[in-house]
């Protein structure tokens, strides 16, 4: 079983770690969205294993340079390495993390089941951001970026962002 | 190496197929239609990048994720012929989609088991965004094959011209044949039936019908290309040979 959260020992690195917000969605960082799989600390060296959300996320790549560059602003020289497997997983959000991306207008993923109902069968299970009501439609299956889709309340008229679940 | 050949043909099929998507950004018919197939068509490079990295790391030397993606003459790809077929029309595109996205989505499923890890991997990750891509085109298909009379005329020419490539997904070459007694490439064979099942039944649903269609010559896994093949690279490979070795 897979951790979506991993533990970070030293406290310094793990601050600059949350200081890292996500480029596309600046309201989470990089640990919330749990694409930092492991840290390794070997001398004054920070080893960062890194996995991106979708292949062709253009934000991994600056990323990789905001992390590198909070650990060396702290004193480390940091590596970042890419890797794939397993692969990231909208479950390895933390529920901080979902919870940042209600308060900013995105409604969090659901699980597979009702994402499915949701984008493929038109079901009106995603809740407005705004509003909290379940009247809302799929106006579109990609939005802004790749892991989102976008929606729109029927009683309150707010269009938002939902959070793909990816699993 | 059989190896690099299986995994620059899996590469291509996403770089060809990219690359047409993203001659539609900011052409696509609707503003959502339009963000929906730049997105897939990122997903696809994504994947391409994933393959590309990884082969260059094998070959070593002075072999690059961008020498290989820009450098490759026309028969130095492998990918099929459906996927370097113009966009003619929102038609044309989605059924072009969709003959693939079915395809490609079973295939990454076959090569989650691939003996090889780092294809494997590139396999698990990318499967998860072809599933999304096979519900968008899908859902297209439906609606505009059992649309309006325009839609379903315009859906059934774009089957008459691209449902007789459909064949060479599952075209098996001599390379490819080894890797897959070693567990490396998947064995398309064991997927094929079920393959047109689905698009049939998708076809049926949607009111089109492949009567009359026979199959057209497709060798492009054999590096053999239409002329679509040179106009993308040279649209695709321009920077790199107009200004060698440049970087961002
Ligand atoms: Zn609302």
């Amino acid at each position: 079983m897979v951790e979506g959260q991993i533990h970070i020992e030293d406290s310094v690195i793990k601050a600059a770690l949350e200081s890292v917000p996500d480029p596309e969605v600046p309201v989470l960082t990089v640990l919330d969205l749990g694409v930092v799989r492991s840290v390794k600390l070997k001398g004054n060296t920070v080893y960062v294993d890194l996995t991106p959300t979708y292949s062709g996320c253009p934000a991994m790549d600056t990323m990789a340079v905001d992390i590198s560059q909070a650990l060396e602003a702290k004193g480390y020289q940091a590596i970042i390495n890419l890797v794939l497997s397993p692969a990231w997983t909208t479950d390895w959000i933390s529920e901080n993390g979902r919870k940042k991306l209600e308060e900013y207008g995105i409604a969090a993923p659901l699980d597979e089941l009702s994402d499915k109902r949701a984008l493929i069968d038109g079901d009106r299970v995603v809740k407005c951001t705004n509003c909290q009501s379940t009247n809302t439609k799929l106006i579109s299956q990609f939005g802004s970026t790749a892991c989102k889709a976008l929606f729109q309340c029927e009683d309150c008229l707010e269009p938002f962002d939902y959070f793909k679940c990816l699993k | 190496m059989s190896v690099d050949r299986y995994i620059l043909s899996l590469s291509d099929n996403s770089m060809i197929l990219g690359h047409r998507l993203s001659e539609l950004c900011g052409h696509g018919p609707t503003l959502e239609t339009d963000i929906a197939l730049t997105n897939i068509s990122l997903d696809l490079f994504g994947q391409v990048r994933g393959f590309l990295s990884v082969l260059a790391a094998r070959q070593g030397s002075d072999v690059t994720e961008d020498s290989l993606a820009f450098l490759r003459r026309e028969r130095e790809h492998f990918n099929c012929i459906l996927t370097e077929l113009p966009n003619t029309d929102f038609a044309h595109i989605i059924v072009r989609q969709y003959f693939f996205d079915v395809f490609h989505k079973m295939q990454l499923e076959v090569l989650q088991q691939s003996t090889d890890q780092d294809i494997a991997a590139i396999a698990v990750k990318s499967l998860k965004e072809a599933k999304y891509h096979e519900r968008f085109s899908q859902s297209w298909m439906l609606r505009l094959g059992d649309g309006t009379e325009v839609s379903h005329a315009k859906m059934q020419v774009a089957v008459n011209t691209l449902y007789p490539y459909v064949h060479e997904l599952f075209d098996l070459t001599e390379w490819e044949k080894e890797l897959i007694e070693s567990g490396v490439a998947a064995d398309t064979e064991t997927i094929k039936e079920e393959y047109y099942r689905l698009i049939h039944q998708t076809l049926a649903q949607a009111n089109l019908s492949t009567d009359g269609l026979s199959n057209r010559y497709a060798k492009g896994k054999h590096g053999m290309h239409t002329e679509n093949l040179g106009f993308i690279l040279a649209e695709f490979q321009y920077m790199q040979r107009a200004y060698p070795q440049m970087e961002w």
